[in-house]
């Protein structure tokens, strides 16, 4: 959680992921949405930004956890390109092919000003499977039905792997019924209004299998088959 | 220089002894533990848990929380994993606290509050706070606090079975909160806590949408804290009990405007979810105002409001 004011509006911090972790540093990559984000990008270098965290989950990657893919919509590549350089050294990926060997990565924008990132996922060896919705870059549509042509012509390849997605509640969605009609795993990071973050307001639940969980303290991560989308 | 000690911010509301004025507001501090990582809990004058219903309940639909300028909306419902649930996982936490813990109790009716207050009487709670914003349900659902002669049955129902500290925490959703000051203190409630949240609504136009799922919330925050202020300075001229400020506290000058109004103590709500050591920050600001002004207890400050005479 962000402090983006110091007065009274807006009066609650702003939730975020972190980005990346550089050495003493701490990356976070936002869009302006709003007056919070706004006042955060008039912020210059040296001035101080309080922050509350690290809160919540992280994605959870086990030893075990072999064939690992990743999928981005928008903002949601912030959190996954801090996984995906975390998986690299840990070499728990599944690769796009032999001469990009880095792990594989879906990423879908609305359009190619929105793409982002590019030069990190270089770095990390990733060429990513690009979609943006109006097509000037990368394949034009969605990014969840270029993982599925992907995965019904790569069937072996892509067998035992596990997802980790952060994206639109739209994209999620689709992407649990995906999931569940293969019986692949899924871990994905959702988003809520929030005002404590630390677990007492109880603003920031998801409706899931076991009832309401909240996503600052439970989540944000979640096993994709334990949200109930309908009545979120 | 005065020594300061910290005897110098004791407060007595009646039986229940504080060793400062300053307490969370219920349902904005969980039930402690989540924000023992950040301080010591031990430095609080009393912490009050969240509303505990008889039967655990599952709360409304999101989104549950919307800003407003200065303040917040929230429509939680009450969320809460019941009595059991409460003596179960929370209790035994809050037995470790060495500071007051007040448990904040809603039923849907009388029965409900008196067997709620007669539990938490036996595990040993220093004193229950009950939540009149409820639904009387056998009384076609409109609530205890807004409502006299059902408000009035309830609290001479609780206190006829518990000698608990008792503290009634009013709604501001009346036309004369004077009116329900006077029926708590006739009842035998032993200290008064105010405002509850102040009843809202707000609209994304784009969408033509309420922002919230249940429509209507209860508003927070800076926002309502005028109104707030003016309510306890009513209050505090009509009964003798104690009274519990709060409404939008976020420092030591908004903790003290509720005092010299008339408040013994003060709650912050808020203002935790702004910084989760806004209740420390005040304490500390409390302690420096009476070392400034020269004030050694804080019952000297306790409605000094000075207005002056018109010419
Ligand atoms: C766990 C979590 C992690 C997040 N990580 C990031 C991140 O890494 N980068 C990033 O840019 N954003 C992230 N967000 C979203 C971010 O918190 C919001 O964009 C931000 O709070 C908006 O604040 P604001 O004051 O600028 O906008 P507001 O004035 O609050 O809102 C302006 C407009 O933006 C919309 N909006 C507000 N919140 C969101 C949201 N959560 N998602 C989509 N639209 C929203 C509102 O509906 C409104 O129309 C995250 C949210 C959560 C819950
Ligand atoms: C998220 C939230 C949950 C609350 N839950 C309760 C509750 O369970 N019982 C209760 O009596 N008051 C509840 N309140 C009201 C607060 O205790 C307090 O009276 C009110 O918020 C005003 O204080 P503030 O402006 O400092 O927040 C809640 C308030 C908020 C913001
Ligand atoms: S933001 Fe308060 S419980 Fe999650």
């Amino acid at each position: 959680m962000l402090s983006v004011s110091n007065g009274l509006d807006p009066l609650l911090k702003r939730p975020f992921s972190i980005h990346r972790i550089l050495g003493d540093d701490l990356q976070f990559l936002y869009r302006v949405v709003g007056k919070g984000t706004e006042i955060l990008s008039s912020r210059k270098p040296g001035d101080t930004i309080e922050v509350l965290g690290p809160l919540g989950n992280s994605f959870p990657v086990r030893k075990s956890n072999k064939n690992i893919v990743l999928v981005a919509g928008g903002l949601g590549i912030a959190p996954i390109v801090g996984l995906a350089e975390k998986i690299s050294h840990s070499r728990q990926f599944l690769k796009k092919s032999d001469e990009m060997n880095g792990p594989l990565l879906f990423y879908g924008a609305k359009t190619k000003n929105e793409v982002m990132c590019r030069e990190d996922l270089e770095s990390l060896n990733i060429k990513p499977i690009i979609s943006t919705d109006d097509g000037t870059f990368g394949i034009k549509g969605n990014i969840v039905t270029c993982l599925k042509r992907y995965f019904s012509r790569h069937k072996l390849m892509t067998e035992g792997c596990t997802l980790y997605a952060c994206g639109p509640e739209m994209m999620l969605k689709s992407l649990s019924s995906f999931t569940a009609k293969k019986g692949i795993h899924c871990f994905a990071a959702l988003e809520q209004n929030m005002a404590c973050g630390v677990g007492t307001c109880l603003g920031c639940v998801v409706n899931t299998k076991k009832g309401y969980r909240r996503v600052c303290k439970e989540g944000p991560v979640f096993p994709i088959e334990e949200i109930i989308w309908d009545k979120l | 220089m005065k020594k300061r000690t910290s005897s110098d911010l004791k407060v007595d509301l009646g039986r229940l002894k504080l060793k400062n004025p300053v307490m969370t507001a219920s349902g904005t501090f969980g039930y402690g533990k989540e924000y023992s990582e950040f301080f010591d809990l031990n430095r609080l004058g009393a912490l009050v848990i969240k509303g505990i219903s008889l039967k655990p309940m599952k709360g409304n639909p999101v989104p549950r929380i919307c800003e407003t300028p200065s303040g917040m909306l929230n429509a939680i419902g009450l969320q809460n994993n019941g009595l059991k649930g409460f003596m179960k996982e929370q209790l035994p936490f809050l037995k470790t606290v060495k500071t007051k813990v007040i448990v904040n109790i809603l039923g849907n009716s009388v029965d409900d509050y008196v067997e709620l207050a007669q539990q938490m009487e036996g595990a040993g709670v220093d004193a229950v706070e009950l939540n009149v914003s409820c639904p009387n349900v056998k009384k076609g659902g409109i609530a205890f606090g807004t409502e006299p002669a059902a408000f009035e049955e309830l609290i001479r129902a609780v206190r006829k079975k518990v000698d608990l500290p008792l503290i009634t925490k009013l709604s501001p959703n009346v036309s004369d909160i004077k009116q329900f000051a006077r029926i708590a203190e006739d009842s035998g409630s032993d200290i008064i806590s105010l405002i509850n949240t102040i009843t809202g609504m707000s609209i994304n136009v784009k969408t033509r949408q309420p922002r919230l799922a249940n429509i209507t919330g209860g508003l927070s925050g800076p926002a309502i804290r005028p109104v707030a202020v003016r309510m306890v300075w009513e209050c505090y001229k009509t009964v003798s009990i104690p009274i519990i400020g709060m409404g939008g506290i976020l420092s030591s000058d908004d903790a003290l405007e509720f005092i010299l109004a008339g408040a013994s103590a003060v709650a912050v709500g808020t203002g935790n979810f702004l910084n989760p050591t806004t209740t420390t920050t005040i304490i500390d600001g409390i302690k420096d105002y009476m070392a400034q002004t020269g004030i050694d207890s804080m019952s000297a400050l306790t409605g000094a409001l000075k207005c002056p005479k018109r010419p």
